[in-house]
């Protein structure tokens, strides 16, 4: 190669220049496959077993309470005028409900995804921004001034915060003895912890804060009245505000209310009848949409899913019964390019 | 570009010259002073001599530039796209699609910003060139006006185009050199115009010429000199008397000259044309494809615009109370409002077309061009070149090539003449000096004893003169004087020392075998010393020096094959000498003598020699005085010139003697016949066209086993039409049937991939036609049924195994090229040559291919990729082509799909959120999905891959077929790579979709909202979209490695990133820890690597079921072959023609 070097403008004759790279060639070869897909096969089936049994012990316990049927308890409070409506579902549990039990309210046909939905919001004033206050973005339209006032929080999504609120008794000998819901840790952490902020108390006062704003066209309540029992749980790191302005995915959806876990039931809902109450004013007719509460528990995959477990075993098992038909395919035909594999 | 600088100059030309001037000539002023016989001088204006090659002014940039550039229809379409983002409420902000056009455009606009910078930059080194004119002294070569007399020195470049009026060499003449125009770096000699006036000052004279026209080496003109008190003396002017722009001026000190054409209307300026834009087959694939694209965008959009209006008739969905609409929603029209809906819903989805596609197209030609300038097998030591590439937009089509257009001399043939034997009078003369092989028979000393005493001193003798005075040679000189002859063993010692130096005597000449004939004159011991003053000095053989008046030369012209020189002898005898192919000079000698020779000259032929007869004619006084009068009247005549010259040359080349035929070899190129073979392995057709005779275009056809022993040869030339003795139609009627009838109908059915070893048992036919014939075949007398004809021979040719075209003028090289490239199924042509004569057919060719030959540099300049040998091309086609091509379709299929599955679940999405046209992933995803997470290893892919090695692509040709006729490209691997993509896009959304239905996937019972909906979509598609990529890389380099788990790992930290951080420029958070969030649900991995198996399985499953096709499977082929080739290089090491004909010759006639 030196005597070649010589010349001025050969070209340089290095492994990138020449294609020459050294290179690994990979060959999917039968012999390759089968032990592979049988591999695969086998720990798919050993996975979707693991996630269907995990998933069958998930007990699910779901209560529709829209009242469109004129039997239901509910269908007096489903009129579109009725205001502070109370209405109650019995259900009866014939055994355990293992804790902890996670409690759902559950909308269908309702789309938080809606994009025009979706962006009516500002996060800014969401992050306690307290220019935004007085000032909110466009996007919050047609919820951002509510009679010259500047909505806080503003936009589409904060306004149709659901609000329908849920107690529940079990029934001990004929007396209601409330199940309390624990509505802590209902909303991600990061959501409640740094991307949504309270704006910071102006002297010492935090509804002095909201000065000079008003609530949601929809709500009952100001922002920084929230919880009335918890000053913490207020303002913009309400949870259940949190939990509802991470917008679902689909139409139909479930979001987290609470968990049961406190004193006598941290082992879960004992069984017994049990009621619940529900103050209706969340109203779903209108768009045809139905509610319902969920009890559930939950494992290390999450609320009961039977998808996952099933599509790992047929994949799994699918796997198998191509690797066992190459086999023949293979032993029948000798595939040619095996003989130096 | 030509085109718009073209159109100005056209304007600026009628503009000044007005319409009366609009005649085909111009009158020049010599020196801007009226002749004596204009009455109103009136100063014609010309353009002035400033060259503008440049596109763009500092100013008419940016418009023009953006204009050009949104002329291209997938730019134009961003821009569409991003104005509807700017306009309308879209999904997506402007900026996911307007970042990425931006930066395209901002690319392009700044390669070709510097690309006319430097034009400027060489426009103003030519325009600001300080010049001397004699009437007002020094400056700048822009402003020398049409009548300016120019002084140039030596070693300088004309500025314009000059009629020479005064040399300061004593014989009037001067030399320069065309290596910039041309490339040929000879030195030609012109001449000044004869008997003009010492004093250029006083000199009155005007000059007529045609208008500029683009023709280098024509030109016609009168010269009109006013001398007081006498008629105007007229001299004609012709190319010898123009000096161009961009020669240069050699071996002469200095020259008067007067401007004729200046500035864009030089012959230069006319020549630089730009080439038109070839475009491959692969772009038309392209474009075919987004069509499709597009079809199935506006389709979603029309889907989602209709359904979302039929859903919010339903109850309750127009307006739920929840999400209720602005006041502007409520005010628009509900028609606007659709129209509306519908752009964003496009908006939504043009993702489908990518931008990025193109820019990576590019890049990916750009890139990968390089690696055939790299390659140093092309490198040739003797030229000290590689391989050039012109045009890197046609990589691939080097691998989709059916048809080779072949030029024969300096392309099969290495043309470097070699004398290696005459006949005189009917006797052999071998001449075995040269040959590197001893022969006893020869014996070194003394000239005469070279020749076998057989015809008479006096003929051989005859002949030798001829051959030393019959040529337009030039010896190379040192200096004005012949100084090389004096101390010639110095001169020559340092160019070539091996050889005698009186062998070694350089001459120039613009055909190679005018040397060959007058080296091997010398061999014989008649020796050339040069020309000088009209004077043409031999030495013979008793060393004595005979000196010959050059009276006229009748310039070679391919019509007549043949060319003659005048001269008288000291003794006064006038001498006509003629050299010219057989054809051409048989009928004009005597027929008696003909017989004798023409056994050897055919016998020549048929051993691949290139056959010249010399003949030769003593003109009487009063014969030469007319032959004198009618050239010298023919020279003058500014119209038809050449016609008259033609007839004035037919007259007096007749009657002449024939003394002999000379027998020149070219050789054949290095391994021609091994690159012809592995091209027709490769499925290519090999057609040979060629200037040649039919003979020696036959022979070469043999050595390089175009042709082989059993090939069946379908002659239809004019020897053959001429058979029967009836019209020439009816013959080559009844012919054309009867070949047809032979070779397509009754020959099976030719399959595809069949190598020529397995199909021997079939009949191979050959095709010979020449130039003649084939003006007959493609221009027919009205009555016949002309396009019959041409269907027919397109017909037989399809079903020949090769094509020997012989005696083609070089436009009949263009015009077979389109007749094959516009025939049925549109095949991708090939051409490839040396010379300016296959100039034509490189041009209309797909792919035009030059070989830096000796013949100039001019095909080269106008060719698409350029090699030093043609041995070369077989690599470039079956190793280079083949890889590009692969690569590049992959790119292609690849990034449609990957687009596809993209977008489809986007499309589906708006059928679970009310059709809003919300996205499913997040603008950051959108933007940079194709920008940054998939581009790099498909690049990096696109770059490397190699499927097969190379090796063993060109240990088998037959690989090639795989790939012919854009098999990769085509509605099956399209439908194919859709079908996945459609797969793959279904699975990724409804498998998220039922994982969805619970949408509480944390072991703490939280919920996952869209955007973790979409981040878990987007993130299996992202892996499967590269892993379907991995599966497909057959060859892993680091680079692979790197740039796909590189990719991965991008995508993965981006995320993280994307997703920690509140960043105070976006209004919304969407992503904030969702990623993260994501990670920690173990549902969310087992789905991710649930779809991604999924979306994997057909393919591998396609992987080993598939006919294994790499390295594997080729082991034991290769093995095979590179035996039979190892073998097959070793016989080649002879010379091939010599060992070729001594076995096939006998087949030949």
């Amino acid at each position: 190669m030196k005597s070649e070097g010589e010349f001025v403008n050969q070209p340089d004759n290095t492994a990138f220049t020449q294609q020459r790279l050294p290179a690994w060639q990979p060959m999917l070869s039968a012999g390759i496959v089968i032990p592979l897909f049988t591999l695969i096969g086998l720990a798919f089936i050993g996975i979707g077993v693991a996630l269907f049994i995990t998933s069958q012990n998930i007990k699910v316990q779901e209560l529709d309470y829209t009242g469109t049927a004129t039997s239901s308890p509910c269908f007096q409070c489903s009129g579109l005028s009725i205001q502070n409506c109370t209405c109650e579902r019995n259900f009866s549990l014939s055994e355990l409900f293992e804790g902890p039990v996670f409690f759902y309210y559950g909308l269908s046909n309702y789309y938080q995804n809606y994009r025009q939905y979706g962006v009516s919001k500002d996060d800014y004033q969401l992050s306690g921004d307290t220019t935004y206050f007085l000032k909110p973005q466009s996007y919050c339209s047609p919820y951002q001034y509510s009679n010259n006032k500047p909505i806080v929080p503003c936009g589409s999504i904060a306004n149709s915060m659901f609000n329908d609120t849920f107690r529940l008794y079990l029934l001990v000998n004929g007396s209601r003895k409330q199940v309390p819901f624990d509505g802590k840790g209902i909303a991600w952490w990061t959501d409640y912890n740094i991307k949504y902020r309270n704006p910071s108390p102006v002297n010492g006062s935090f509804a002095a804060a909201f000065d000079g704003t008003t609530k949601p066209v929809n709500w009952q309540k100001s922002a920084y009245e929230l919880d009335p029992t918890d000053q913490a749980n207020n303002g913009f790191l309400n949870q259940d505000f949190l939990v509802w302005m991470r917008r679902a995915a689909l139409p139909n959806f479930r979001k987290l209310y609470g968990r049961i876990t406190g004193g006598d039931y941290s082992q879960g809902l004992p069984a017994g009848n049990y009621t619940l109450q529900i103050s209706y004013n969340y109203p779903v007719l209108s768009f045809g949409g139905t509610k319902k509460v969920v009890f559930s528990n939950v494992s290390w995959m999450g609320g009961k899913n039977q998808f996952l477990g099933i599509a790992y075993l047929v994949i799994g098992s699918l796997c198998v019964v191509m690797a066992i038909v190459m086999l023949i395919v293979y032993a029948k035909y000798k595939f040619p390019d095996n003989d130096d594999a | 570009m030509s085109t718009a600088v073209r159109g100005r100059v056209c304007v600026q030309a009628s503009g000044f010259g007005g319409d009366e001037k609009r005649v085909d000539s111009r009158t020049i002023y010599v020196g801007h002073r009226p002749g004596p016989a204009t009455e109103a001088f009136i100063p014609p204006k010309f353009c002035d001599n400033r060259i503008v090659s440049s596109k763009y002014t500092v100013w008419n940039f940016l418009p023009k530039n953006l204009f050009e550039q949104f002329r291209r229809i997938a730019n134009f379409y961003f821009l569409i796209i991003f104005l509807v983002q700017v306009i309308v409420d879209t999904p997506t902000s402007p900026v996911t699609s307007g970042l990425p056009l931006f930066f395209v455009i901002t690319v392009t606009a700044i390669k070709q910003g510097y690309e006319d910078w430097l034009r400027h930059k060489a426009d103003n080194e030519v325009n600001k060139y300080p010049v001397i004119v004699l009437e007002d002294g020094r400056k700048e070569s822009e402003k020398i006006k049409v009548g300016d007399i120019v002084e140039v020195m030596e070693d300088e470049t004309f500025p314009c185009d000059l009629i020479l009026l005064q040399s300061s060499r004593d014989d009037d003449t001067c030399f320069v050199t065309t290596a910039s125009l041309d490339g040929e770096s000879n030195h030609k000699t012109h001449y000044t115009v004869p008997d003009t006036e010492k004093d250029l000052q006083s000199l009155s004279a005007t000059i007529e010429c045609e208008q500029p026209q683009p023709d280098l080496y024509k030109f016609v003109g009168r010269m009109y000199i006013y001398k007081t008190g006498q008629d105007p003396a007229v001299r004609s002017l012709g190319p010898e008397n123009l000096l161009l722009k961009g020669a240069t001026l050699k071996n002469t000190k200095k020259i008067y000259g007067v401007a004729v054409y200046t500035g864009m209307e030089t012959k230069m300026a006319l020549n630089y044309q730009g080439k038109s834009q070839k475009r491959s087959a692969v772009e038309k694939s392209i474009n075919a494809f987004l069509l499709v694209y597009l079809c199935i965008l506006i389709s979603k959009a029309v889907v989602c615009t209709t359904l979302k209006y039929v859903w919010q008739s339903q109850f309750g969905q127009d307006e739920p109370w929840y999400n209720q609409k602005t006041q502007k929603e409520k005010d628009t029209y509900v028609y606007l409002k659709m129209f509306t809906d519908f752009l964003s819903f496009m908006v939504l989805f043009n993702f489908i077309i990518p931008v990025s596609m193109y820019v990576t197209v590019e890049m990916q030609k750009f890139l990968g061009s390089f690696f055939i300038t790299w390659d140093k097998d092309f490198f040739d030591p003797e030229i000290q070149e590689g391989a050039l590439v012109n045009t890197s937009d046609l990589n691939e089509e080097l691998g989709q090539v059916e048809y080779v257009f072949t030029d024969k001399t300096g392309t099969l043939t290495q043309n470097n003449m070699e004398f290696i034997e005459c006949c005189i009078d009917g006797f052999q003369y071998k001449n075995t000096d040269s040959m590197s092989e001893l022969d006893g028979f020869c014996v070194t000393d003394g000239p005469v004893s070279k020749l076998q005493q057989k015809a008479g001193l006096e003929k051989e003798e005859l002949f030798l003169r001829a051959l030393c005075l019959c040529h337009t040679v030039q010896v190379k000189e040192a200096g004005p004087d012949e100084i090389d002859e004096i101390d010639g063993v110095q001169v020559d010692g340092l160019a070539a020392g091996l050889s005698q130096p009186d062998e070694e005597r350089g001459f120039i000449a613009s055909s190679p075998d005018e040397v060959a004939l007058v080296k091997g004159a010398m061999k014989h011991g008649f020796t050339f010393l040069g020309l000088e003053n009209k004077t043409m000095k031999i030495r013979n053989w008793q060393n004595d020096t005979e000196i010959y008046e050059l009276l006229h030369v009748l310039n070679f012209d391919p019509v007549r094959r043949r060319m003659s020189v005048i001269v008288r002898n000291k003794s006064g005898e006038t001498l006509l000498f003629c050299k010219g192919a057989d054809s051409s000079i048989f009928p004009r000698v005597r027929p008696e003598e003909v017989d004798r020779i023409r056994m050897h000259v055919e016998r020549n032929a048929t051993d691949g020699y290139r056959t010249l007869c010399v003949a030769y004619k003593q003109l009487s006084p009063e014969e030469y005085a007319v032959a004198d009068a009618g050239l010298r009247d023919a020279r003058l005549a500014l119209q038809d010139r050449e016609e008259k010259l033609m007839v004035v040359y037919n007259q007096v080349e007749t009657e002449m003697s024939l003394i002999g035929a000379t027998a020149v070899e070219d050789r054949l190129q290095e391994e021609a016949a091994e690159t012809m073979e592995a091209l027709q392995g490769a499925g290519m057709k090999v057609w040979v066209l060629t200037g040649d005779k039919m003979e020696t275009a036959k022979s070469t056809c043999y050595a390089c086993r175009l042709f082989q022993r059993g090939t069946e040869l379908l002659e239809l030339t004019v020897r053959t039409l001429e058979d029967g003795g009836r019209k020439r139609e009816e013959r080559l009627h009844e012919l054309l049937l009867d070949y047809h009838k032979k070779a397509v109908q009754d020959a099976p059915p030719v399959k595809a991939g069949v190598t020529r070893s397995w199909s021997n048992s079939n009949q191979e036919y050959g095709f010979i036609i020449d130039g003649a014939t084939l003006s007959l075949v493609m221009n027919p007398s009205p009555d016949a049924n002309s396009s019959r004809y041409k269907n027919l021979f397109l017909q037989i040719c399809q079903n020949c195994t090769a094509v020997l075209c012989c005696r083609m003028a070089p436009l009949q090289k263009a015009q077979i090229v389109k007749l094959v490239k516009n025939s049925k199924g549109s095949p991708i042509t090939l051409s490839i040559g040396d010379g300016a004569n296959d100039v034509s057919m490189i041009l209309e060719a797909h792919v035009g291919i030059g070989i830096k030959g000796k013949e100039g540099r001019q095909a080269v300049r106008n060719s698409d990729y350029a090699i030093p040998k043609l041995k070369h091309l077989k690599k470039l086609l079956l190793a280079h082509g083949h890889l590009y091509y692969v690569r590049i379709a992959h790119l292609v299929q690849y990034f449609f799909y990957k687009n596809l599955c993209f977008i489809l679940p986007q499309f589906l999405y708006q059928f679970f959120c009310g059709y809003s046209q919300q996205p499913l992933y997040d603008a950051a995803y959108l933007t940079m999905y194709n920008i940054c997470f998939t581009s790099m290893p498909i690049l990096a892919y696109s770059l490397l891959e190699q499927h097969i090695a190379i090796e063993i692509l060109l240990d088998n040709a037959t690989l090639y077929r795989e790939i012919a006729k854009n098999a990769m490209l085509r509605w099956g691997p399209f439908l194919y790579w859709t079908v996945l993509g459609i797969y793959q896009g279904l699975l990724f959304f409804f498998g998220v979709r039922y994982l969805f239905s619970n949408p509480a996937l944390q072991d703490n019972g939280q919920v996952f909202g869209n955007w973790s909906y979409g981040t878990i979509v987007f993130t299996v598609l992202v892996f499967t979209v590269t892993l379907k990529l991995a599966l497909d890389t057959r060859h892993w380099t680091w680079i692979n490695h790197f740039v796909i788990w590189g990719s991965l790992a991008f995508y993965v930290f981006f995320s993280f990133f994307w997703g920690g951080i509140i960043w105070p420029f976006l209004r919304q958070q969407r992503l904030y820890f969702v990623f993260a969030n994501m990670l920690s649900s173990v549902s969310a991995w087992l789905v991710i690597i649930l779809l991604i198996l999924l979306s994997l399985l057909p393919d591998i499953l396609l992987v080993v079921l598939r006919k294994p096709r790499g390295p594997h499977a080729r082991k034991k082929k290769k093995c095979q072959s590179s035996a039979g080739s190892s073998q097959s290089s070793r016989v080649s090491i002879r010379p091939l023609l010599m060992r070729t004909f001594s076995d096939e010759s006998n087949t030949v006639i």
